[in-house]
């Protein structure tokens, strides 16, 4: 069985192998030019809707808003780590910039 | 395909929670296995514990359910006890202090720094005392709200009171509705001024009338479908059906059947029974209702009392926008409510207040939605008494109005949700607004509701200043910061807040309602309302006088405080954590 990876609390947490991981409120760099105009987005995280290991990499699916343009929405399958040996090894999610797919399905941006 | 969280319902979950629960606290917080804490955790809600959040592991949130807000005599007093000897964490809150509980919007109550090897003994005690922490979170019926007053107040046209209890003694620990898709959150009020919220509850009974041969018939409408979480506000939609408080119970119990049934178990973001209303709308849920569920034949809405809703109407004319204040009861007696400032209380003042109520009440006290106590049935020679009694200088019955309207959920201190401080935060807040800005003539009272997050525990949609956690850049660095919406409130025309501001570093708010404030005393109308100014006032203009102002205020909470373990430690990084921890607070090492 592959090391188990969920999100806790309604949106709140990404959870590793019974481990929370990741919190919603942290402030991600985010290279998603579809998501709003700024270079790069960043991206205060309101909650997280899912959570996916491909391969090594664990990607979480997020509400959040750019703070510097405002525009709020969802951006799928942002990598925020990797599993090594079983264990969670962490992404720089605050330096980044962080690279989801672009045009992932189920993006949605809305400036204002 | 269900969600995972479903799958772990599927396995144990309700009442069978408690034996696995007591093994667990018998050998201590570790004995988890690791691959199972989540799953657990999620079914500990049931029985009223919620998993603290990063930083804080072993701790838990233990909220206790008390229908409708009633507290019998004596049930106070424990309260207080269990958190003087229970809810002490490893550091002092700078504004609370140690052990202290707050009364909530649901009007429930909440402890924090609970241990899991504690609960046993909290939840004997809470038992035998009629006090119980069971389907207090979790996918169930939550704690039923109501009219604070309800059996006492002058202005109830039907006694909701039984009703409310009836419903939660049913539906309590009835294993057919132990497992709902989500939260089932229910409003019983007989009131005639709107104090039941009704309108933001999955499920509202509100006082109504049918003629039945020739004699006028007291009962509920109902609606359907409110709520404020997840940027989705609802309020409740009417589904035509009258039912008598005879018929409440089954009622009750049909709907929460067919939300069981019929509401969405893949998707927890769409769960909420809303979503249903949205897809099916009234006419489809009252005929599935009908065919499926009660065996009687529903009646048609009654006359209501809508029209005549006061209570946190903003424009009221005679209602009251809470339950602060002496006021007459219709026994002749009289409650008093004391303003709770964001709702915290410490052990010592809680048995103080319990205290109080025995000496001049019938030891009763009720919590409110506003966050607030009442003590009840006061006689009107005790009055004197009880309005002397110095805990009153602090809890006050004639509160500025700054104080009396601040709400605030529980914040980064201890939420998962939740993007910035807020409890400390309002009471900054309030106090800097008392301090330093006058009310325009004729308002004295004023609502400003803080929420840290879109879940919306503080109900910031429904206030006249509305406060929801978010996070800008100032002088380069990340800070936290607040989201301003103007205008909400229910009543007779209930109306969402209007979100105006975006953004507003939080030491700039104060300033930001200083000088709204300075703008509706300049451009109102004549005995133009707060509520009535912000309706007839184009956004562009509002945004203008919501002006983000550096002032006198500081705010020692700029930061990132949800990437501290705890906000107000000395040592507040995540490394710093003294959790998990044994029972006697030790540290658990290599547990990460």
């Amino acid at each position: 069985m592959g090391t188990p990876v969920r999100i806790l609390d309604d949106g709140a947490w990404l959870s590793v192998d019974g481990t929370r991981r990741v919190s919603v409120s942290e402030l991600w760099r985010l290279d998603s030019p579809g998501f709003c105009g700024c270079d790069l987005v960043s991206f205060l995280t309101r909650g997280f809707t899912a959570a996916a290991a491909d391969g090594s990499v664990i990607t979480l699916t997020a509400v959040g808003t750019c703070i510097a343009c405002g525009a709020a929405g969802t951006i799928a399958h942002i990598p925020v780590g990797r599993l090594v040996g079983g264990r969670f090894a962490p992404l720089d999610r605050q330096g980044g910039p962080l690279t989801p797919p672009d045009r992932a399905p189920g993006n949605t941006g809305r400036c204002r | 395909m269900v969600t995972e969280v479903e799958r772990w319902k599927t396995e144990v979950y309700g009442a069978e929670i408690r034996e696995q629960l007591e093994t667990f606290a018998a050998a201590g917080w570790a004995s988890i296995p690791a691959d199972e804490r989540d799953a657990w955790f999620e079914r500990f809600k049931w029985w009223g514990l919620y998993h603290q959040r990063a930083g804080q592991e072993s701790y838990f949130m233990l909220r206790i359910g008390t229908p409708n807000g009633v507290l019998a005599p004596g049930q106070t007093a424990l309260l207080a006890e269990i958190a003087d000897t229970y809810a002490r964490g490893p550091v002092s809150n700078p504004t609370f202090g140690d052990a202290y509980l707050d009364w909530t919007t649901r009007q429930s109550v909440q402890l924090h720094w609970i241990r899991l090897e504690d609960v046993p003994a909290i939840f004997e005690r809470l038992e035998a005392a009629g006090l119980s922490a069971q389907q207090a979170c979790g996918d169930s019926w939550r704690n039923i709200v109501g009219c604070p007053v309800a059996g006492k107040d002058r202005h109830e046209y039907v006694d909701a009171l039984p009703v409310a209890e009836g419903l939660h003694a049913t539906y309590k620990g009835n294993e057919a509705h132990a497992n709902l898709p989500r939260k089932w959150k229910v409003s019983v009020t007989g009131c005639r001024e709107g104090c039941g919220q009704g309108d933001i509850n999955d499920l509202a009974f509100e006082p109504a009338y049918v003629e039945r041969g020739g004699e006028r018939v007291r009962g509920f409408n109902l609606r359907v479908g409110g709520g404020l979480a997840r940027n989705a506000p609802r309020f409740a939609t009417d589904i035509d059906v009258f039912v008598t408080p005879e018929e409440a119970i089954a009622v009750g119990g049909a709907i929460s059947a067919l939300f069981r049934d019929h509401g969405d178990r893949e998707d927890r973001y769409s769960a909420r029974i809303k979503f249903l209303m949205d897809e099916w709308g009234p006419e489809r849920f009252r005929r599935v209702l009908q065919r499926d569920y009660v065996d009687w034949e529903l009646q048609p809405a009654g006359t209501d009392f809508r029209a005549e809703y006061s209570y946190n109407a903003g424009d009221a004319d005679g209602g009251h926008n809470d339950h602060v204040g002496v006021h007459p009861q219709r026994d002749g007696r009289y409650y008093v409510g004391l303003n709770v400032l964001v709702g915290r209380m410490g052990a010592a003042d809680a048995a103080e207040l319990a205290r109080l109520a025995d000496r001049y009440g019938s030891g009763e006290v009720r919590i409110t939605q506003r966050q607030n106590v009442i003590i009840t049935d006061v006689p009107e020679d005790a009055l004197d008494g009880l309005l002397a009694a110095p805990l009153l200088e602090h809890y006050a019955p004639d509160p500025h109005p700054f104080m009396r309207g601040s709400i605030a959920c529980t914040g980064t201190e201890f939420c998962s949700l939740s993007i910035v401080e807020t409890k400390n935060r309002q009471v900054r807040y309030a106090r800097w607004l008392k301090e330093h800005v006058t009310l325009p003539d004729g308002v004295d009272e004023f609502h400003i509701h803080l929420s840290g997050c879109t879940a919306s525990c503080a109900q910031p949609q429904i206030a006249d200043v509305s406060l929801r956690g978010m996070k800008t850049r100032k002088d380069g660095e990340a800070v936290e910061a607040l989201d301003i919406g103007l205008g909400g409130g229910l009543g007779a025309e209930p109306q969402f807040a209007t979100w105006v501001r975006q953004r507003v570093p939080v030491d700039e708010v104060p300033g930001a309602i200083r000088n709204l404030l300075a703008g509706y005393d300049a451009h109102s109308r004549e005995g133009e309302t707060f509520r009535a100014f912000v309706s007839r006032t184009d956004e562009e203009t509002l945004a203008s006088l919501l002006e983000p102002e550096e002032t006198s205020y500081t705010d020692p909470m700029m930061h990132n405080t949800k990437l501290t373990w705890y906000p107000y430690a000395a040592d507040d990084a995540l490394a710093a954590s003294p959790a998990p921890a044994h029972a006697d607070g030790s540290p658990i090492e290599g547990d990460d």
